[in-house]
């Protein structure tokens, strides 16, 4: 999509506004989508390093069969933590910085259609952050039930789980105000023609996830709130001894939890269908079912919950049911795959380091994708449920899926924030090392668990040893590999070969047509959009 | 029902292709070695599944990779304009539906037969307590016997004090035993948080909830013991929880449940006899440290907050009635289960008078199995 922007690059404006506050306060108070992008970027990589160190502390107890570094207690709250940070904490909140920073350039708007409720949303996330990280520190430790938080066993916790609980609540708000921002945003500020359908694809998929995020974020509010009234108040939702039932908890929190997944990965789907094209020098392939597939995506994904409670002893009936529907999701992902490879035949392509993630990306979540299919299968399931081959299974999903592409989306717009290109040959050694030892981490986990590892033990039987320290010598690897990450993106704010407007040959959008770095205002006045064949 | 001749055929020849014996050796690959139908069927649903995803991921990749490497900017390859194409866009929407609609055939059909708890030998239920399994044969040969089921994994090979042995984590010192070639019907429940009772040789993994009960069933085709471990995050000592069922031929099946009538008949007298405080002190050490010491701890301390301490605790110092109390019915909301269905009025007797007696809480109480029975009217 090709436009002329109604302002000349030398109309940016500054920092230098003078009615607009310096220091700390500026990013207190700021209502700008650009801050305050910044700001949840910021947030999310501080979160995902401490699930990251989290993270690192399992694998080093599970080093080694027997209880070396830490106890039984303490390594579920690592585990409980970990999910809970690295899902709310660091993936959420990286890609809702992306839309902040870019769905208003990419459709032509001066900003997020609520900018003060902006602010709000994002000045949430840290006391959330405080809550669930300080719960470690208080008298029984931090919940120590995994991130699904079953009950009874959320029940027994100790003063840490409300913390988290009340953390959910916080980050739940967040997550409706962010996202009901995102759909006024898209929905009610595109400029003139940019109808729907020629809309770029990341301005879907986020669409979609808003819609998504509001649907089910209050759900699981209400969930870990009868945890709350159970705990405190006398109620029994979820105990028999009161005329409740434990599974009940499960069939909310799931039906939450499934479309939690699409939320993280939609976006993520939306960030590769720009990337791919701009490298590939070639529009994307099939925009049109693209769409649909991801409308089919989110739809699907509100009635496959009960597929995470096969075990449970549901009637065999809902378990044929939810198999079906399950299996059917593999086709508009397929469709998706599918169209993504068609976009790079013929192409004309370079690989450089968010080309190389949205690769990453592709082949990594495929394998994902393809074990969920393993999964889908009830009786299969029956042997591989709560074992290591679903940590394998959603870490494709959501390290290889969701994490491999919020670094392509970085290092793809990184020169338009800084308006610096960033170190070229350390991106590619980030990428190379990270999808290495991020397979070494994890491939060998799906043998583990097909070989009978349960997962959420501190402690395993001689037969998983050797497996288990490839692991972690590969989940070392990766966490470490992150820190150059930091110094790319450092490297490249302090300086670096200035960028062009448009950085990338094959790039296309509104994004590209202001000046790099992005003036602190864009799109004052919309934009006039040059009629255009294809989509961005 | 027909445990059909071409499975069993079928089961025998992956046994050449398992591995030699039943333990389980490391750099593992895949499923533990069959010793049901049903864990055969989930084998060869996952080889198949594993062919077609294999063959589908290699065509997918091929061509990207062929893509990646011919379509290049550096190779001087000038970029194509299409973005669209109706037919082959149809076609791989439709195609893999049709592939995954011959993929869900199977797998419902498998899923059937695990389900279909219907006309079972023995029916046996299995409870969770954090962190134990208890079994009751309720019906089929054996009806009557219950006992509980403990890991006797050595804390010191935990702690890395002691080498570690064979069986690692998945030993406990009551097998439950049945018999090969019956059927076996497994009701799940739960005391206190959900566990899941799993065996992978098995196929068998069923959630234990407290409060309803689940089943599932299994069919052994050979004699052997299977080891597997709870499933389903329990708290603390979630990894410490196996399952071994030990699969026996008929005849060693009955003489095991003779032996266990006679031990149950012997256990029943106990009941009107007085003991000594120190016979109780010593038998009641014991029972602690198979019920107790994984929350309060061997030397009484416990792990406060969420354990409290016993020792100079106001139960195991105040009044006796309170403290068989919360020992028979446990205490709502916490890891304190309810022990009164789980152990013997002897042992209760035994482990209340130790807790009254141990770690300088010398009350000198000494408390009778008749207490205890008269407790629970």
């Amino acid at each position: 999509m090709e436009a002329t922007h109604a302002h000349g690059a030398g109309h940016a404006h500054g920092d230098g506004h003078s009615h607009h506050p310096k220091g700390v306060m500026r990013w207190i108070t700021t209502t700008n989508h650009k801050d305050i992008g910044t700001m949840y970027l910021w947030f999310s990589f501080a979160m995902f390093m401490v699930g990251g160190a989290m993270a690192l502390i399992i694998r080093a107890e599970l080093f080694q069969p027997g209880l070396q570094y830490v106890e039984p207690e303490f390594f579920n709250q690592m585990i409980t933590l970990h999910g809970l940070i690295m899902v709310f904490g660091a993936i959420m909140p990286a890609f809702v910085g992306f839309a902040n920073w870019m769905l208003p350039m990419m459709i032509g708007a001066p900003d997020m259609a609520f900018a003060r409720m902006n602010n709000w949303s994002f000045w949430l996330l840290p006391p959330a952050g405080i809550l669930l990280t300080a719960s470690m520190f208080v008298p029984g430790g931090a919940a120590g039930t995994g991130w699904t938080l079953y009950p009874p066993l959320s029940i027994q916790m100790g003063i840490g789980m409300d913390m988290a609980i009340f953390a959910v609540h916080i980050l739940g708000m967040s997550s409706i105000m962010g996202s009901i921002n995102i759909v006024t945003t898209i929905l009610n500020l595109r400029a003139p023609g940019m109808t729907l359908m020629r809309m770029p694809m990341f301005c879907w998929t986020w669409l979609i996830t808003g819609f998504l995020l509001i649907a089910v974020m209050p759900v699981l509010a209400g969930a870990v709130t009868m945890i709350l009234t159970d705990r405190h108040f006398g109620t029994s939702f979820f105990s028999a001894a009161g005329g409740g039932d434990p599974v009940l908890f499960q069939h909310i929190f799931w039906f939450f939890g499934h479309p939690e997944v699409y939320i993280i990965a939609l976006p993520a789907f939306g960030v590769v269908s720009h990337v791919i094209p701009a490298f590939a020098r070639k529009p994307l392939f099939g925009y049109t079912s693209m769409v649909y597939a991801i409308a089919s995506i989110a739809l699907i994904s509100f009635i496959v919950w009960a597929h995470h409670m096969y075990v449970v002893g549901m009637p065999v009936a809902g378990q044929l049911y939810f198999m079906y529907a399950t299996i059917l999701i593999a086709v508009p992902t397929g469709v998706k795959v599918f169209n993504w490879v068609a976009t790079m035949w013929r192409g004309s392509m370079t690989f450089e380091t968010p080309m190389l993630f949205a690769l990453g990306f592709l082949f990594l979540f495929t394998i994902g994708g393809f074990t969920g299919l393993v999964l889908s299968n009830t009786a299969i399931d029956v042997q591989l449920q709560d074992t290591y081959y679903v940590v394998a299974h959603f870490h494709y999903v959501m390290v290889a899926g969701a994490l491999f592409s919020a670094f392509a989306a970085v290092y793809y717009w990184l020169p338009k924030w800084t308006g610096h290109m960033y170190d070229e040959t350390l991106g590619q050694w980030h990428f190379w090392l990270s999808i290495i030892s991020f397979n070494i981490a994890f491939f060998p986990q799906h043998f583990l668990g097909l070989a009978g590892m349960p997962r959420r033990i501190p402690d395993y039987a001689l037969q998983f040893a050797d497996f288990n320290q490839v692991s972690t010598i590969g989940a070392f690897g990766f966490g470490l590999s992150q820190l150059l990450f930091l110094y790319v993106v450092l490297k490249a704010i302090r300086g670096g070969e200035k960028a062009a407007a448009k950085p990338w040959e094959g790039a296309t959008g509104l994004e590209w047509s202001v000046p790099s770095p992005a003036p602190y205002h864009t799109f004052e006045e919309p934009p006039v959009l040059a009629e255009a064949k294809g989509h961005a | 029902m027909g445990m059909h001749n071409k499975s069993k055929s079928r089961l025998a020849g992956l046994g050449l292709l398992a591995w030699p014996g039943l333990a389980p050796a490391a750099w593992e690959l895949d499923f533990q070695a069959p010793a049901t139908q049903a864990a055969q069927t989930v084998i060869d649903l996952h080889d198949m599944m594993m062919i077609i995803i294999v063959v589908i991921f290699i065509g997918v990749f091929a061509v990207m990779f062929y893509s990646v490497f011919a379509h290049r900017k550096s190779r001087g390859h000038q970029a194509a304009r299409f973005h669209d194409n109706t037919l082959v866009e149809i076609a791989w929407t439709v195609i893999p539906l049709l592939i995954l609609i011959g993929m869900a055939w199977p797998a419902t059909k498998a899923l059937l037969n695990m389900r279909d708890t219907a006309q079972a030998d023995i029916t046996i239920k299995a409870t969770g307590y954090q962190w134990k399994w208890g079994y009751d044969y309720l019906k089929g040969e054996g009806e009557g016997i219950r006992f509980m089921s403990l890991m006797t994994t050595p804390p010191e090979q935990i702690r890395g004090a002691a080498a570690k042995g064979g069986n690692y984590l998945l030993e406990v010192d009551r097998h439950l035993v049945v018999p090969v070639g019956k059927k076996i019907r497994v009701l799940t429940t739960a005391t206190d948080v959900i566990h899941s009772w799993w065996v992978p040789a098995l196929a068998v993994k069923q959630d234990a909830i407290p409060g309803y009960v689940r089943d599932t069933w299994f069919k052994a085709e050979k004699e052997g013991i299977y080891r597997g471990q709870c499933a389903e995050l329990c708290g603390k000592d979630h990894a410490f929880m196996p399952i071994v069922v030990e699969v026996v031929s008929a005849e060693k099946y009955s003489q095991w449940v003779g032996a266990q009538k006679q031990q149950m008949a012997a256990a029943a007298g106990e009941g009107a006899k007085t003991y000594s405080l120190a016979e109780l002190m010593s038998r009641g050490e014991k029972v602690y440290a198979a019920n107790c010491v994984a929350c309060h701890q061997a030397n009484g301390k416990g792990l406060p907050p969420a354990f409290p301490a016993l020792e100079g605790s106001k139960i195991a110092k105040g009044p006796v009635a309170a403290h068989i109390a919360i020992v028979l019915h446990g205490k709502p909301n916490t890891a304190m289960a309810a022990y009164g269905g789980q152990l013997g009025d002897g042992d209760i007797a035994a482990v209340v008078t130790y807790e009254r007696n141990a770690w300088g809480n010398s009350t000198g109480d000494v408390v009778q199995p008749a207490e205890i029975r008269a407790a629970r009217q």
